[in-house]
C-alpha cells in the first residue's frame, strides 16, 4: 500500500494530478447543476412577479 | 444554404431542453463510471514506464483533459459559427454552455502538464515551448469569449461578438495539434493519434482510451445541463419555459 502511494517517488507530482482532476470534475458538476437550478428559480419568481421589472433579468 | 429539416426540429428550444434532460443523465452516470474504471486502471493495473518510471500516469488525466480542451473549443467555434451564418440561437446558446466547460479542461490540461513537467524536463513550464504556449492562447480565448460575453447588455451583439472571437480562435487549433511537429519541442509526440501503431502498450493504452471516453460522456453531460440553463434564460417569455419552470423539469 505504501508502495502504491509513493507512486516511485513521484507521490507528490502524481497525486495532485488526481486530486485536482476529481475537484474540477465536481466543480464542474456541481456548478452545472446550481447553475440550472437557479435559473428554474428566478424564472419561478418571474413568472410571480413580472411587475417588478424582474424581467430585467441577467443571464 | 438552408439546413435540413430534421437540424431545425432538434434546434427548436422545447424540443432540445426535452431531449438533452432525458441523455444527460445517461451520459453522466456512464461517463462517471467509465472515469472510475479509467483511473483504477492507470493508477493500480497499469504497469511502471521503463523510463518515466510511475510519473507517466499523469497522462490518464492530462491527456484526457488535453483532448476535450481542445474538442470542446471546436464545438464552441461551431455553435458560434452557426449561430453566425443562421441565426440559430440555440447554437449560441451551446456555445456559451461550452466555453466555462472547456476553461476548466484546458486550465486542468495546463495545471496537470506542469505536474508533468517538472520531474520529466526539470521546470513546470518553459514559454519557448509551443505547445504549452499555444495551450495557454487557447485559456485565454476561452477567458475572452466569457468576458467579451458577459460585459455586453444586449444578448445578440454579445453573442455576436463573442462568436466571431471564437471562431476566429480556430486558427490556434492546429497550432496546438502540430506544434510538437513543426518545431522543437520539450513536449512529446502524438503517442495513441497514430491509430496504426500507438506508441505505449495495450496495458497502458486501455485505461487511457476508458479514460477519454469518460471525460467525453461527462463534459457533454456538464454542457448539456449548462446548455439548457441557457436556453431556459435566454426563452423565460415562452409559455412552455413556464410550464417547465411550474412542474419542476
Amino acid at each position: 500500500m505504501s508502495e502504491f502511494l509513493a507512486m516511485g517517488g513521484y507521490a507528490a507530482f502524481v497525486w495532485p494530478c488526481v486530486g485536482l482532476s476529481f475537484a474540477i470534475l465536481a466543480g464542474l458538476l456541481l456548478t452545472a447543476r446550481r447553475r440550472l437550478r437557479g435559473v428554474h428559480r428566478r424564472i419561478r419568481h418571474l413568472n410571480v412577479a413580472p411587475e417588478e421589472g424582474a424581467w430585467e433579468l441577467r443571464a | 444554404m438552408r439546413l435540413p429539416n430534421w437540424l431545425h426540429k432538434l434546434a427548436s428550444p422545447p424540443h432540445f431542453y426535452r431531449i438533452a434532460g432525458r441523455i444527460e443523465p445517461w451520459m453522466l452516470w456512464s461517463g462517471l463510471a467509465a472515469i472510475a474504471v479509467g483511473a483504477f486502471g492507470g493508477l493500480l493495473l497499469a504497469p511502471p514506464d521503463y523510463q518515466q518510471g510511475d510519473a507517466y500516469r499523469i497522462i490518464y488525466f492530462h491527456v484526457p483533459a488535453a483532448y476535450l480542451a481542445m474538442q470542446l473549443y471546436a464545438l464552441m467555434a461551431i455553435g458560434s459559427a452557426i449561430g453566425l451564418v443562421w441565426r440559430m440561437k440555440l447554437a449560441y446558446a451551446i456555445s456559451a454552455a461550452t466555453a466555462p466547460v472547456g476553461l476548466a479542461f484546458t486550465g486542468l490540461a495546463l495545471a496537470t502538464g506542469m505536474l508533468w513537467g517538472k520531474p520529466m524536463w526539470g521546470a513546470y513550464w518553459s514559454w519557448g515551448d509551443a505547445r504549452l504556449t499555444s495551450v495557454l492562447v487557447m485559456f485565454f480565448l476561452y477567458l475572452g469569449y466569457m468576458l467579451l460575453h458577459a460585459s455586453l447588455e444586449e444578448r445578440s451583439t454579445a453573442d455576436r461578438a463573442a462568436g466571431i472571437l471564437a471562431v476566429v480562435g480556430v486558427v490556434n487549433l492546429p497550432i496546438i495539434k502540430f506544434s510538437v511537429e513543426w518545431w522543437s519541442s520539450l513536449h512529446q509526440g502524438p503517442t495513441i493519434s497514430r491509430l496504426a501503431a500507438p506508441a505505449i502498450t495495450w496495458d497502458m493504452l486501455w485505461p487511457l482510451l476508458v479514460m477519454i471516453v469518460g471525460a467525453v460522456l461527462f463534459s457533454l453531460a456538464v454542457t448539456l445541463t449548462r446548455a439548457r440553463a441557457e436556453v431556459l434564460l435566454r426563452e423565460r417569455g415562452a409559455r412552455w419555459v413556464r410550464d417547465v419552470v411550474a412542474v419542476g423539469a
